[in-house]
């Protein structure tokens, strides 16, 4: 008796909260890279016990479950995606110094920029005038460094959408709401990133991973009002 | 430092440092894992080189590795760009999942651990309390993951008797964590709750590549007494 062979089907589980940057990311890599997966919305403030098993230490999403097994932190889990399916759509560049100059803006991104843009969140929340002015020329300054680093290519990496693009893009869907909500844009400052943002938003990956962004400001008027900010 | 074609420059290693630095320390592991020869050059840290600021404009921070002319900066994306350009001695494990391991670890030990206790360092009365309690609490996972991974057999994180990526990662523990307990007057560090952590920061301290670099603890002490005071604006207290 002949028993065809069966191939193993990819499971893809990706425990995420709809807002979420970090979770924006990985979802951008794994439709870059043409994945089927199951996304399961998590509801931080009752956590599912599956996530509180696959993410122990950190308790946090995005998480990624290949084939029944957990990886935690959008960075790792977006380069374990463009490790295992490194056929297609290569997230990083193959030179060693291009993948160190992509992970240390990346790692850029996250640090800074989600620093800068958590205060200048705070600030736009909690204070007004000079000191709001102040907190939106600090952000500024970081935005600046990536509009040099960008310069004249169309995406971070060259001709070629990657790792850095998706590490700021969901940084971008944000910023749109900070700016909605305080009248504070980049334009004049970063013209060639807001380019970049829209040269971005045409790909599916990206359009497809990212909040409608009236809804993400509506998420945003919500935390607002739980945290009793007027 | 060599001058004249660019061939004389093929394959040229330079690391710019401060002798006191856990993350330089960190680098001239995974070169000396590999056997590479480098060119260090010590920096100034009130007087930084002009190398050093447009190697790295955006922190004008140490360590700086300087490759054929390139530059790379902060320690975990330099030690991924060594392990990718040389390939002998493996310092991330092969396996996909693995290296996500790692990396997860790596990044554990540097939000939970070397963060933290740099804040400790430079901080007093609750505030420091506070990150004290993180440290222990981050240190007691420390001790579950060494007491899950290593053994008689497995001394280290990277598996067999190699150090690997976590074990570079962490082991400026060996040497910087009691310099700076003493000189922040904390402890986190407990013999008794972390058994198996504390044999591995044994063995890390008698990997050769490793044992030759450890700066005499009563030297990092001066240093990191200093540093302190300039902080909180202390008076010397002997």
């Amino acid at each position: 008796m002949v028993i065809a062979a069966v191939e193993m089907a990819e499971e893809i589980i990706l425990l995420d909260f709809w807002p979420s940057m970090f979770g924006m990311k990985v979802r951008i890599a794994l439709t870059e890279k043409g994945l089927k997966y199951e996304r399961r919305e998590e509801n931080l403030l009752n956590k599912s016990p599956l996530l509180l098993e696959m993410n122990p230490i950190h308790k946090k999403v995005p998480v990624l479950i290949h084939n029944g097994k957990p990886i935690c932190e959008s960075q790792i889990i977006v380069q374990y995606i463009d490790e295992v399916w490194k056929d297609k759509s290569p997230l990083l560049p193959s030179d060693p110094y291009e993948r160190a100059k992509a992970r240390f803006w990346a790692d850029y991104i996250d640090k800074k920029v989600w620093e800068r843009l958590h205060l200048l969140g705070g600030k736009l929340w909690r204070t007004k005038g000079e000191e709001q002015e102040a907190g939106k020329k600090e952000y500024i300054e970081y935005l600046k460094l990536l509009e040099e680093e960008l310069g004249d290519k169309p995406y971070f990496g060259g001709e070629n959408f990657g790792f850095v693009d998706l590490t700021l893009m969901p940084y971008f869907s944000w910023l749109h709401v900070f700016e909605i909500a305080t009248k504070f844009s980049i334009e004049v400052e970063c013209p060639k990133l807001i380019t970049w943002s829209k040269r971005c938003m045409e790909r599916e990956s990206v359009s497809t991973s990212l909040p409608d962004h009236q809804k993400l400001y509506g998420f945003f008027l919500q935390l607002k009002k739980w945290h009793g900010i007027e | 430092m060599a001058s004249g074609s660019v061939a004389d420059q093929e394959g040229q290693v330079m690391l710019l440092g401060f002798w006191f630095s856990a993350f330089v320390k960190r680098v001239e592991w995974a070169l000396k894992l590999k056997g590479i020869e480098y060119d260090y050059v010590e920096e100034d840290l009130a007087n930084k080189s002009t190398l050093l600021l447009t190697s790295n404009p955006i922190h004008k921070k140490v360590p700086v590795l300087i490759h054929n002319g390139n530059p790379i900066a902060e320690s975990l994306v330099i030690i991924e760009y060594i392990d990718e350009t040389w390939k002998q001695n493996t310092i991330l494990p092969q396996d996909p999942y693995e290296r996500a391991m790692a990396r997860f670890w790596a990044n554990f030990i540097e939000q939970k651990v070397t963060e933290p206790i740099r804040e400790a360092l430079v901080s007093q009365g609750e505030q420091q309390e506070k990150k004290v309690k993180e440290l222990k609490e981050a240190m007691e996972v420390v001790e579950g993951e060494a007491k899950a991974k290593l053994n008689d057999k497995t001394l280290f994180f990277g598996g067999g008797n190699g150090v690997g990526y976590v074990d570079i990662v962490l082991g400026w523990t060996c040497n910087w964590m009691e310099t700076i307990e003493e000189v922040g007057g904390f402890k986190v560090l407990d013999p008794e709750s972390q058994p198996q952590f504390h044999k591995w920061m044994a063995n890390v301290r008698e990997v050769p590549f490793i044992k030759t670099t450890l700066e005499p603890k009563e030297k990092l002490v001066e240093f990191f007494r200093m540093v302190r005071q300039d902080r909180l604006g202390l008076v010397a207290n002997k």
